[in-house]
């Protein structure tokens, strides 16, 4: 298993330095001048010769991207010009944010979406089925940003159960319980299309894994139906639901740029809209590779979990 | 046409279909209709609630009426999406055509590019994008498109790598064509209904993706706006005047709604299987609608009596198990025997419920173990009784074990599922089942998965397995198909020898008459739903007395020399749900007369018991038969 997880970790160093050089590239598309575009209004004739020099910006292509690389792997993402602090900083800090939304979305959609695809699948055509294939195609009809302004005023404007927006309270806030009251809306709004994705995924699984014959044999040895479904072929319909769950954890982070929006959550994608609303754009560049490395990694994480579960795949 | 009608079945896809197209219809017209300019500003009469005089679905927090700033909007994003998809699709399929088309290297270049594409969630690249090239709708178009092209570009290089490879492009490299001819005149053509199902498919994502790059404030540029611009202004006044969010957010909601609905209905359509509603899955227990009456039992351990098992599926009656009797005493080792299709292995799956449901039906008779009706027994009832009184092994035990788990495992909950023992305990039986029936280093082998087993040792686990709790009757399916000859002449012996030791009866299902000579004291011949004949082994095998048992009998050079196909009798079985009327075999049969075409033929010679003398349904026997 260690081997194997080393395995997976260099192979994913060629799709990490993809991932730079594609960043380097979309950046270098940036017209005219890229000094005074990346510093953009903050631009002053020194800060534009400063910046010339520090990302050897008179260079040729290839040994700017060099620098940069080098740059960022020894920690250095550069300085935030509209923030006034080191790139990196910022980005981790807002990041944790992101986790705790994303991270919670994400298991909230897998958790609710393998269920609800299971008694689907357990009742196909009756009413449970038919009831949860509705909400499916309700929940992944309904752009995330307008289900999370429609819950706002559902929840907090005219029941006044949970508070507007933010993670934590100003005044008095800041333990557990108050980040839990702040974070279930975003959370239910950010998993919703996913949850319905899963379900989906999951119903269509568990009716292909349900006709198989080790099915067969398992109620022929008189095994409980509900060891059949929830053990016999869950596990199986597994193999086929984790690769999903690994895509969705892309979706759910690109949704979280919009529920930190509408829900005024401090995390990176609300950053990265202000850098670019900003021009701010070493922060984006640093912000976008920084996501994408993690996200690549936990792609790793969901393939190592993949051969847990299946014996038959070459570790 | 076809494909058509089929999609319109789909209510909800109709539905879809309705709405799309009045919202496009709608859209098309708006530049005719009577509205009030989309971005006159009128402070005066800002945040009007709907209905009101003048604005019909109110205004903004500029005083712009929103009727007219949501048809237009529309129609942006309609457009702007839809051109989003049309990019996307041509790069990226011609992409995957020089992929394809090329293979090598070239399409390892390209897919490792793509590949690493992939590995971004799609928004950071759109935000790279947009970031690079400044907000404005035109760049969050270019954006949305290029975040899709790499769907594209994998989809369609799949399908034209198969198609690089077929006669037809070589024919056209050796009639002299470019490259780029063969691409656009051979590949494409080929690949086109590919794309447009991609992007029909694609297409509500991509409006969802401008909307929402307008709705961060990245795409349309103030006046102007689409849906998603008009949602993000509205945003600041959500809740004083929610209306204007609502208008704009709800018309994303039915555009993507129908999108999706169509789309469905489309997949539906496309999908072979779900035509033939194959994909349902099989409930718990096959279902019993008997009509007749229920015929009387006999003393027999199992008692089949006049079964009937059709399938049912859409409005076809498939009559797979058309009355069909048989009895095992215990001790006793029955054979049934027959082609694939004859109705022999849903005969013995109807037994214990295990006929897939749908589209499996148990229409009449009665199936009763020690004179208890087993059809219409409660279903704890039933589950108790599988595996524990009467068990089953079933071919290819690959596809019959469950991969995931270790045959230890599998062998412990068939044990603890009736049994109330302590995990050591079930492991302990489980360890001296699998040496019962002679795997050699079983203890290590209670850890192994079924794959890392060869053929024979699985079934030898199968078996142990339905031994697992001493059952009364085994129900053997074609266990020894799957494996060659000395292996299945080792299964046979082992379970020769079980039968002996146990006491236990066997109906043992197969197509194979050197089989059922080697292990059956009695054998049932079954063609087309029914039983043609019946007898004690050594007498059917010595002298057939039905044409079909005789021709079998002749398919086999020499007994027990394992797997036999009944390739060798000439024409087809009949399709069950088309019986002809008469002897289903006269079509095959050379003594066949206008008779046996006539009316149905009887199972003559007496009831069938164990120890009873033979029975034969034909009219012109070969044998005449006591
Ligand atoms: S009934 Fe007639 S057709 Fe049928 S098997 Fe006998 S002889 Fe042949």
């Amino acid at each position: 298993m260690g081997s194997y997880i080393l395995k997976r970790l260099v192979s994913a160093i060629p799709v990490l330095l993809g991932i730079t050089v594609i960043v380097f590239l979309i950046m270098a598309m940036i017209p005219g001048d890229p000094a005074t575009a990346i510093l953009g209004s903050y631009a002053t004739p020194d800060n534009v010769e400063k910046l010339n020099r520090d990302l050897g910006l008179d260079k040729p292509l290839v040994a700017r991207y060099f620098i940069w690389l080098g740059n960022m792997v020894t920690g250095d993402f550069g300085r935030s010009f509209s923030l006034n602090r080191p790139v990196l900083d910022e980005i981790v800090e807002r990041f944790q944010a992101t986790l705790v939304l994303a991270g919670t979305a994400w298991v909230l959609c897998a958790v609710l979406g393998i269920l609800a695809g299971v008694v689907s699948a357990a009742r196909q055509y009756g009413f449970a089925d038919k009831a949860i294939t509705f909400t499916v195609l309700v929940g992944i009809s309904i752009p995330s940003f307008f289900l999370g302004m429609m819950m706002i005023l559902l929840f907090a404007v005219n029941l006044r159960w949970l508070p507007v927006s933010g993670m934590y309270a100003i005044y008095g806030g800041g333990d557990l319980p108050d980040l839990l009251r702040h974070l279930i809306m975003p959370a239910l709004a950010l998993a919703a299309v996913a949850t319905g994705v899963v379900a989906r995924l999951s119903r269509s699984a568990m009716l292909e894994v349900l006709r198989q014959d080790y099915i067969r044999t398992a109620r022929a040895k008189g095994v409980r139906e509900s060891r059949v479904i929830m053990g016999h072929a869950l596990r199986a319909a597994m193999v086929s639901i984790i690769p999903v769950l690994g895509i969705q954890a892309g979706f759910v982070l690109s949704g979280s740029v919009f529920i930190e929006i509408v829900f005024q959550w401090p995390g990176v994608g609300r950053m990265l809209v202000d850098a670019i609303l900003k021009r701010d754009i070493l922060l984006v560049q640093g912000g976008v590779v920084f996501v994408a490395a993690c996200y690549v990694l936990f792609n790793i994480a969901v393939d190592v979990a993949q051969s847990l579960l299946d014996p038959r795949i070459k570790t | 046409m076809n494909f058509l009608a089929l999609l319109f079945r789909n209510r909800l896809a109709a539905m879809g279909a309705v709405v799309l197209s009045l919202i496009l219809a709608l859209v098309l017209i708006t530049p005719l209709l009577p509205l009030v300019d989309p971005d006159v500003i009128d402070t005066g009469n800002r945040f009007k609630r709907p209905f009101t005089e003048g604005a019909l679905l109110g205004t903004d927090h500029l005083g712009r009426d929103l009727l007219s700033r949501l048809l237009w909007g529309t129609r942006l994003s309609l457009a702007v999406g839809f051109a989003a998809a049309v990019i996307a699709a041509v790069i990226g399929s011609a992409v995957g055509i020089v992929a394809g088309y090329f293979g090598g290297r070239v399409d390892n270049v390209i897919m490792r590019v793509i590949d690493m594409l992939m590995a971004f969630p799609y928004i950071l690249l759109a935000l790279a994008i947009v970031a690079a090239l400044g907000p404005g709708l035109i760049n969050a178009l270019i954006a949305v498109a290029a975040v899709n092209i790499p769907f594209f570009a994998r989809n369609i290089r799949g399908i034209a790598v198969g198609l690089a490879g077929r006669e037809f492009i070589d024919a056209a490299r050796l009639a002299g064509m470019g490259h780029m001819r063969i691409m656009l005149t051979e590949l494409l053509p080929n690949v086109l209904p590919v794309i447009i199902i991609a992007m029909s498919t694609t297409v509500g994502w991509m409006i969802l993706e401008t909307a929402g790059l307008s709705f961060l404030g990245l795409g349309s540029q103030p006046p102007q706006a689409d849906l998603g611009s008009m949602l993000g202004e509205a945003r600041a006044a959500l809740i004083t005047a929610p209306h204007t969010s609502i208008v704009p957010g709800v018309m994303i909601f039915l555009i993507v709604m129908s999108i999706n609905l169509l789309g469905d209905g489309v997949r539906d359509a496309l999908d072979p299987r779900l035509k033939s509603g194959a994909l349902s899955r099989p409930m718990a227990r096959t279902k019993v609608d008997r009509k007749g009456p229920i015929p009387a039992g006999s003393d027999a351990l199992m008692d089949i009596r006049e079964l009937e098992t059709q399938f049912h599926v859409k409005k076809r009656v498939y009559k797979a198990v058309g009355g069909v009797t048989l009895s095992v005493r215990p001790g006793e080792c029955l054979g049934v025997i027959g082609e694939s299709g004859s109705g022999k292995s849903v005969t013995a799956l109807s037994v214990m419920g295990l006929v897939a449901s749908p589209p499996g039906v148990v229409t009449g008779g009665a199936v009763r173990l020690n004179g208890e009706d087993l059809l219409d027994m409660p279903f704890e009832k039933l589950r108790q009784a599988r595996g524990d009184k009467v068990a089953y092994i079933f071919q290819d035990p690959l596809s019959t074990l469950h991969p995931l788990y270790k045959v230890g495992d599998q062998l412990v909950e068939a044990i603890r599922s009736h049994h109330n023992v302590s995990n050591r305990e079930a492991r302990k039986k489980a360890l001296s089942l699998l040496k019962d029936v002679r795997i050699p280093n079983a203890e290590s082998r209670l850890d192994n998965y079924p794959h890392e087993m060869s053929g024979g040792m699985r079934q030898r686990v199968s078996i142990a397995m339905s031994l697992a709790n001493d059952p009364e009757v085994i129900i053997a399916d074609e266990p020894t198909t799957a494996l060659d000859v000395t292996v299945q002449a080792q299964i046979l012996a082992l379970l020769d020898d079980l039968r002996r030791s146990r006491g236990l009866a066997i109906i043992f299902i197969t197509h194979d008459f050197g089989v059922v000579a080697q292990l059956c004291d009695r054998v049932a011949v079954m063609y087309a739903g029914r039983i043609v004949e019946e007898g004690p082994t050594q007498e059917v095998l010595d002298a057939p007395a039905h044409p079909y048992t005789k021709r079998l009998i002749a398919c086999v050079p020499e007994l027990g020399q394992g797997r036999r196909e009944l390739a060798a009798i000439p024409g087809l079985p009949p399709v069950v749900d088309n019986l002809p009327e008469g002897c289903a075999f006269a079509p095959r049969c050379d003594k066949a007369r206008d008779e046996c075409r006539m009316g149905d033929v009887a199972l003559r010679g007496g009831a069938p018991r164990a120890g009873a003398p033979r029975a034969v349904r034909c009219l012109f026997p070969e044998e005449e038969i006591a």
